[in-house]
């Protein structure tokens, strides 16, 4: 068992960090989740410190994998950033509807400001929809306490409890004491058939959906009297209600105010809030993106200032709270532009996307460090909306561009991408084949490297790096319907390379070129990995 | 209650701008003091900039240092001191990379830590803490030259 570094009982650690020493603590049995940045170092710690933790092939897969270790009785963790909430949104919505006998803790680690997202959706909306309790920690201590409540939460209901994180409380370090708050220990796992609770036909899923409802209220109130909320008493003519970390900016920017801090957001404390604002001559609600809590406020009746609309878009910070506290609307000073990320020098990638700008190709692409193919000087990828859409988006286009068009549309996706995605786009495909043929480019680079070189199904080898079964791409393929299907690296000889790209685009027919090169920053821990695979054990 | 201590330290992505904060925020807390470090992961390996916001005090709220109020901007790259100089408050110090002669340096790759050993000579946290620090924070066939490096910045 590895250690994070610590000095006596302290310890300086990551919101993720943290996440993950609670889930030891409180004897989480299995981790799941995909990686996906601010969330990935959570499983990665976990395991580091002695837990099980998996990569899934995709989110969804890794909450159904999680469902079935809270059913059995036992205590589950899974991980995922925001956008993969939206894949795992389907399990999500109807395990609300259920009993569970364990724990279920949904991490959302979202990015406000989009430091490395294609979007930045608000997942706090998600436990208002699905009907799921949720905690929102603002440091790494509240991540460690949080994570611990979440569970005692998830097992007192029997319902699955999000804990909402954003990229500061992921990523920030900040002093973490361990064992501050102890909760009942696991059960022994354990099944016994409870058909009305767990199969949720229609017959079924009617009284569940009422039983939800009033567990929901219960859990408001329990919420309004001893949830984990803190009131800061200041000042009496000013009063914020905040949560997350931009608590943390409230407290800088306003020091003498007095501020009720929720932890738990949905359901909401309503009566201390309306309490609270009724005991401040001007009560605000600062909040980082969506305007959630203020709304929910405002709906209750409460009368509270929210923040101006131009602050809903990015981050949160200090100066920010600041401007909005003064009701300050002037343009924001616009930071100086650093320097964008490119793909590396040597990055198998750039041969790719070199053949693909000599040929004049509409590129739908998908997520990945190949999205940096967009960038100059390649300028070579056309569309990015989500995980495994290049395919979808490239089979419409070529269902509706003229002949001459349609012929040079390439859907691009990375390896990772493709297990997570990919895989019912290139059935679609078989399935609906437009009348010029289509072709997918798997760049198969060997690892998850956007996220910092996870593993997947497709590498043969566990989020611990141990050997395990392994996806062949192009056996997939063909074993799927598709016959013209070619493994090639890309790097070897760009000019046979680009034919291949071109002999495939003269074709009617359905192609896979599966370009397969090692990321040049994995290559080394990768050929470690697989010496170490191939020692004998002991 | 004072205000804490604001150190921001930029540079390119594989630069090591998040190991000298690592290091910084773990003297700071070997030192008793309350810490917050912050960054950003995701694209920092692919050469873009990178920064990381490092506060110590008493107390420390924001993990990140409020524009304007970074007692101390360290940049490993010149051409990122323009991006970063709006961290920067009115009257702090700049120190950047072209204040040390890389040609002493045992490994080049240890500016950060030299850059750490310049910076170390500003604040109040003793030489044995420091050195403690870069033993935890970097591999040991590593150590001597960043104790070398840390050591020509610190005594310039």
């Amino acid at each position: 068992m590895d250690s994070l570094p610590q000095h006596h009982e302290l310890a300086l650690l990551s919101g993720d960090e943290a996440v993950a020493m609670a889930a030891i603590d409180a004897g989480v049995i299995l981790g799941t989740g995909y990686p996906g940045t601010p969330s990935t170092e959570i499983l990665e710690t976990f395991e580091k410190l002695g837990g099980r933790a998996q990569w899934s092939p995709n989110e969804k897969v890794a909450l159904e994998v999680a469902i079935g270790v809270a059913f059995a009785g036992a205590r589950a963790l899974v991980t995922m950033k925001h956008v993969g909430l939206n894949v795992a949104a389907d399990p999500l919505f109807t395990v609300a509807y259920t009993r569970l006998d364990g724990a279920l803790i949904v991490v959302s680690a979202d990015d406000p400001g989009m430091a490395s997202s294609q979007n930045e959706q608000d997942n706090r909306r998600y436990a208002l929809a699905a009907g799921v309790p949720m905690l929102e920690p603002s440091d790494s201590q509240e991540a460690y306490e949080f994570t611990l409540r979440a569970i005692e939460i998830s097992e007192r209901w029997q319902l699955p409890v999000l804990l909402r994180m954003t990229t500061r409380v992921c990523h920030s370090k900040t002093i973490v004491r361990r064992g501050t708050i102890t909760i009942p220990p696991p059960h022994t796992p354990h099944f016994e058939h409870d058909f009305p609770s767990r199969v949720m036909i229609p017959a079924y899923a009617r009284p569940a959906h009422r039983r939800l409802r009033k567990r929901l209220a219960e859990m408001a109130e329990w919420n309004d009297a001893e949830g984990p909320n803190q009131l800061i008493a200041g000042s009496s003519s000013v009063g914020i209600i905040s949560s997350g970390v931009a608590f943390q900016y409230v407290r800088e920017a306003a020091p003498e105010a007095s501020v009720l801090k929720l932890g738990m957001t949905y359901p909401l404390p309503i009566e201390q809030m309306r309490n609270f604002a009724a005991s401040v001559d001007l009560c605000y609600v600062i909040e980082e993106g969506d305007p959630y809590l203020v709304e929910a406020v405002r709906t209750a009746g409460i009368a509270v200032e929210g923040k101006p609309e131009m602050y809903r878009f990015g981050e949160l910070n200090t100066a920010r709270v600041r401007r909005i506290l003064e009701d300050d609307l002037l343009p924001e000073p616009k930071p100086v532009p650093g320097k964008p990320p490119a793909l590396c020098p040597g990055c198998p990638h750039r041969s790719v996307y070199t053949a693909l700008k000599n040929l004049n190709c509409i590129v739908p692409g998908d997520i990945g460090c190949y999205s940096l193919g967009v960038l100059p000087p390649f300028e070579a990828m056309d569309t990015l909306v989500c995980m495994g859409a290049g395919i979808g988006v490239g089979l419409g286009m070529r269902h509706s561009l003229p002949p001459e068009e349609a012929r040079r549309v390439v859907s691009v996706i990375g390896d990772s991408t493709f297990v997570h995605s990919g895989i019912t786009g290139l059935v679609e495909m078989v399935y609906n084949p437009p009348e010029s043929g289509h072709l997918v480019l798997i760049l198969d680079n060997g690892t998850t490297a956007m996220t910092g070189m996870q593993e997947h199904p497709g590498t043969g080898r566990t989020l611990a790096h141990a050997r395990t079964g392994k996806v062949v791409f192009e056996d997939l393929a063909r074993a799927i319907g598709i016959h013209n299907v070619h493994v090639i690296d890309p790097t070897l000889n760009p000019a046979r390379f680009q034919e291949l790209i071109q002999t495939c685009l003269n074709t009617p027919e359905l192609s896979v070129v599966i370009a397969r090169r090692d990321c040049l920053l994995a290559t080394r821990s990768i050929r470690e990995y697989e010496r170490c695979n191939d020692e004998p054990a002991n | 209650m004072s205000q804490p201590t604001n150190v921001v330290i930029a540079g390119l992505g594989g630069q090591g701008v998040l190991k000298a904060s690592d290091i910084l925020a773990d003297v700071a807390f070997s030192a008793g003091l309350d810490v917050k470090k912050s960054e950003l992961h995701g694209m920092s390996q692919r050469g873009g900039s990178v920064s990381s916001d490092v506060r110590f005090g008493e107390r420390v709220f924001s993990p990140m240092s409020p524009e304007g109020e970074a007692d101390f901007l360290v940049v490993l790259s010149t051409d990122q001191v323009p991006v970063n100089a709006a961290a920067l408050s009115q009257g702090g110090t700049l120190i950047e990379a072209s204040q040390i002669d890389e040609s002493a340096l045992s490994n080049k790759k240890s500016i950060n830590v030299a850059l750490l050993g310049v910076l170390s000579s500003h604040l109040p946290f003793n030489a044995e803490l420091w050195a403690e620090a870069l033993r935890r924070n970097l591999p040991e066939k590593l150590h001597e030259a960043n104790l070398q490096a840390f050591s020509i910045g610190r005594n310039q």
